[in-house]
């Protein structure tokens, strides 16, 4: 069978069922998946032109704000190249992100964390990526927060971040976390991922280099995503 | 830095969307309005495409029977001849649609068309399918799966993915059936009927 993107790699992934997750107990499927060839149901996917952006769409201290407001934390841009495990980078491909505020606050009806709202911070933005494969936002940090896993458990500073790739294969959301944070290595979520090794390519690096001054700090996260192989032999079924 | 003799990076570990990716993925369906137009993916018919407009119901169902309320659905699909958005298909249809589910519910809902056919590498036609991607709080890596349709017993028959699932008992998990105007397409993470998640 022919099969134009890498295979995932399982063991690098979080499986499915993590118990020290707890909610994916009874949201994890028991039978394995089926491996499939892809088709181009699975090699197409949607296309979303810069047109589609508006002005504040990747500025978050601003997008929500009321005018001549700003989002409340310490301010950062985030920069990345999103590449795939060839090496090579993925132009004109929408990255989307969302996150609590400075102090670990999500603007969601079903939240009731008591630490307030900023009521200039809406918590989502989204870009293109370049001809390059380069993207770039503009935020404030946000804060930890407790959630109802474990009696004691914080999830670190992140951000959550979706990529759509050029095809559906690629699809991929994960979560981007802050260089030095203690609370990444004591964090269920990102504990059901297998190897530190893989966690290390979560953690965004402070980039002093890239920082404005006297404005904002800067943080690079780069995303790979999988690999197109060049089709080099083309399975014919005999006598077709 | 093409060939597969070079040093290759890993793919970026996935994670749990969490129980807030609306806040990122349809934000004016949680109230968070003023900063996109729209949420993207609402609607996959924007034109007039040919083809027969058909309506997708279902829920995200867990272990212990109840639907999700929190789940993210995306669906990306042919025209309604068989081919894709970006590589020829109708004009007016984007294949792609995106649905947080129903507040109270969990059940999704896609106005779409019904897809054309379209072929395996090898050469041989597909049964018409939906492909579905879902992620939600507790699912760590997004589930694909696909929607056929019961009623393409013909096609079904022949289709190169279907044909091919040692567990034939399971393939029933995979058929959307008309249920009043929609086909219902209900998806069981796990338990007796579990759905058929594919490795693709």
């Amino acid at each position: 069978m022919t099969n134009g993107y890498t295979a995932r790699d399982r063991g690098w992934h979080p499986p499915a069922l993590t118990p020290l997750y707890k909610t994916s107990v009874a949201r994890s499927p028991r039978f394995a998946p089926i491996g499939a060839a892809t088709s181009l149901s699975e090699e197409t996917g949607p296309v979303f032109g810069h047109d589609l952006l508006g002005p504040k769409d990747n500025d978050l201290i601003t997008n929500f704000a009321a005018p001549g407001e700003m989002a409340i934390g310490p301010r950062i841009v985030v920069q990345g190249t999103v590449r795939d495990e060839f090496g090579r980078p993925v132009p004109h491909t929408l990255v989307e992100v969302w996150q609590a505020n400075a102090g670990g606050r999500y603007r969601h009806k079903k939240e009731g964390y008591l630490a307030p709202l900023d009521p200039n911070f809406g918590g989502c933005g989204r870009c293109i990526t370049d001809e390059n494969g380069f993207y770039e936002f503009r935020t404030v940090k946000p804060g930890p927060y407790p959630w109802p896993n474990g009696p004691d458990d914080w999830r670190p500073a992140h951000i959550h971040v979706s990529v759509f790739g050029h095809s559906f294969a690629q699809r991929l959301i994960t979560q981007m976390y802050f260089e030095g944070d203690p609370m990444i290595w004591q964090c269920p979520i990102v504990g059901t991922i297998p190897s530190r090794e893989a966690i290390e390519t979560l953690v965004a690096r402070l980039d002093r280099a890239g920082s404005i001054p006297m404005d904002a700090l800067c943080y690079q996260f780069d995303i790979t995503l999988r690999g197109r192989r060049q089709t080099m032999f083309e399975n014919r079924m005999e006598g077709m | 830095m093409t060939g597969p003799m070079t040093h290759r990076a890993k793919e970026s570990p996935s994670q749990t969307a969490g129980p807030y990716v609306h806040i990122g993925c349809t934000p004016n369906f949680l109230g968070i309005e003023g900063v996109y137009p729209e949420d993207l993916g609402t609607r996959l018919i924007t034109g007039d495409p040919a083809g027969e407009r058909i309506t997708i119901k279902g829920r995200v169902i867990d272990g212990a029977g109840n639907a999700l309320k929190d789940a993210l659905i995306e669906v990306w699909q042919a025209d309604a001849e068989g081919r894709f958005a970006g590589k020829g298909g109708a004009e007016g249809f984007t294949g792609w649609g995106r649905s947080p589910g129903d507040m109270n519910t969990g059940e999704f809902t896609f106005e779409t068309l019904k897809p054309g056919r379209v072929p395996f590498p090898d050469g041989r036609l597909q049964a018409p399918h939906v492909t579905f991607w879902i992620v939600a709080r507790g699912i760590n890596l997004g589930l694909h799966t696909r929607m056929y349709f019961a009623d393409e017993e013909e096609a079904n028959a022949e289709d190169p993915i279907l044909t091919r699932i040692e567990h034939q008992s399971r393939v029933p998990t995979l058929l959307a059936r008309k249920d009043g105007d929609a086909y219902r397409f209900d998806i069981h993470l796990q338990g007796p009927d579990e759905t058929i998640f594919f490795d693709i």
